[in-house]
């Protein structure tokens, strides 16, 4: 479980915000232009550091959206009761000022030589680290068979909806929507159970690689679900975020 | 020198003084950190046990409960930010499990179900500020909370209150555990912010 430690000390950098783009009315990916990044792997995060004119600094951690290679960014979901997600999402603009860094983690990461088949299980805004590895796929030309299970409350709250719907070569993605369904809908229309994930998961025999990100009730019950499908626990990688402070 | 956030504004109060670590902030939430599924270990298969003193030392489930128990009441802060004041738990005090063993290691490596590990020194698990606890609430401690007992110290960051612990290994070297491996701190002091090496 070694190997990829991050032993230097991590220290904040300046960055500019280059673009903001829009996912949905509550999500949005700010492109970081971070002079000195060191590069990232496809999973890991990056903490964001704020400070207004008082001195007051806060601090956050959020999942990197970029795939390997790529510039820094981050997808932020507004939190009505946030101090931070607010700030990212509604003042932030381009040209503006914060610091960063990172990258940290080295655990929920997914490298294409660690192949597969891969199985992502996204619930809401648990979507951005898994996007950076099926970039991180796409840009390396791997061919490690990929599905992605994507639960949301509605079609308007699917994030990277375009992309998902059409870049991603040789990946199946299958979106569930818990709240409501747009007319005509035919997929999944219910949370996540057991009978899904039967449906979905790569047979325990194919040997897959399980990642898991989401709200902690998600997470909880998905990984527990494909434990009992047989996935060893080693091969069901979580990451979890509360529903506070971000 | 930290550049401004323009239009950036404090707005959460203040937690109380000397309370909350720097960098931290007070949430009412219990939020759920681990790395991969919820393991569930039937109490009856469950032993705690104590590796690398002169002689291993292990408890049943029953043994550990028969074990004289404290209810304490603290603060605990996450690495990710959140620190959470007034928790309430009950648990056996590491100097009552360490007494049982006679040992002249310096360091532990804490191990858990899930295969998680966490290094500390035995001298933070001594002196009345450290527990393994299986209480939380006035409730038996909940699987994903780290049921059905975890390490507490809550003096460091929590991610060396290991959850699902079952037993400490004894060593003279600090061995860097699971997360530590990944880059986050040897030691854990939040009030010196030591969230990864070199903090």
């Amino acid at each position: 479980m070694a190997g990829t430690a991050v032993r230097g000390r991590l220290t904040w950098q300046s960055a500019t915000v280059g673009s903001v783009t829009d996912e949905t009315h509550q999500v949005r990916t700010l492109l970081l232009e971070v002079p000195d990044w060191p590069g990232h792997l496809a999973g890991q995060h990056v903490d964001i550091r704020l400070t207004a004119d008082d001195g007051y600094q806060a601090e956050r951690a959020y999942s990197i959206a970029s795939a390997p290679g790529e510039p820094l960014a981050i997808t932020v979901e507004r939190l009505d009761d946030g101090e931070v997600s607010p700030y990212l999402t509604e003042e932030l603009r381009p040209g503006d000022s914060l610091e960063v860094r990172g990258p940290i983690g080295g655990y929920f990461v997914w490298e294409p030589a660690f192949g597969g088949p891969l199985l992502l299980l996204a619930g809401g805004s648990g979507v951005v680290p898994l996007r950076s590895m099926l970039r991180c796929r796409a840009s390396a030309g791997s061919s490690v068979p990929a599905r992605l299970l994507y639960s949301s409350r509605s079609w308007e709250d699917v994030i990277y909806r375009a992309e998902l719907d059409g870049l991603f070569d040789g990946v199946e993605v299958i979106h569930a929507l818990t709240r409501s369904q747009p007319p005509g809908w035919t997929g999944y229309a219910r949370r996540v159970d057991q009978q899904m994930l039967a449906e979905v998961a790569w047979p325990v025999a194919q040997q897959p690689l399980a990642y898991v990100c989401g709200p902690t009730s998600f997470v909880e019950a998905v990984a527990s679900g494909l434990v009992g499908l047989g996935y060893p626990a080693g091969r069901v990688k979580t990451e979890r975020f509360g529903a506070t402070g971000q | 020198m930290s550049p401004i956030s323009r239009g950036f504004r404090r707005k959460r109060q203040e937690g109380p003084a000397g309370r909350v670590p720097p960098g931290q902030y007070v949430t009412k939430d219990f939020p759920v950190l681990s790395a991969g599924p919820t393991p569930r270990t039937p109490l009856a298969n469950w032993t705690f046990s104590i590796d690398g003193g002169r002689e291993p030392k292990s408890w049943t489930w029953e043994e550990f409960r028969a074990l004289p128990t404290e209810t304490l009441t603290t603060d605990i802060h996450c690495v990710t930010r959140w620190s959470k004041l007034d928790t309430t738990w009950q648990g056996v005090s590491l100097d009552v499990l360490l007494a049982a063993v006679e040992y002249d290691a310096r360091y532990v490596l804490a191990f858990c179900d899930g295969g998680y590990t966490t290094n500390l020194p035995v001298a933070d698990l001594t002196g009345g500020r450290a527990w393994v606890a299986f209480g939380y609430d006035g409730s038996p401690l909940g699987a994903e909370h780290g049921g059905p007992a975890r390490l507490l110290v809550p003096h460091l960051y929590f991610w060396k209150s290991a959850k699902w612990v079952r037993g400490l290994q004894l060593r003279d070297t600090d061995e860097p555990g699971f997360w530590e491996n990944y880059g986050y701190h040897m030691y854990g002091d939040p009030w010196r912010e030591q969230r990864y090496a070199g903090d």
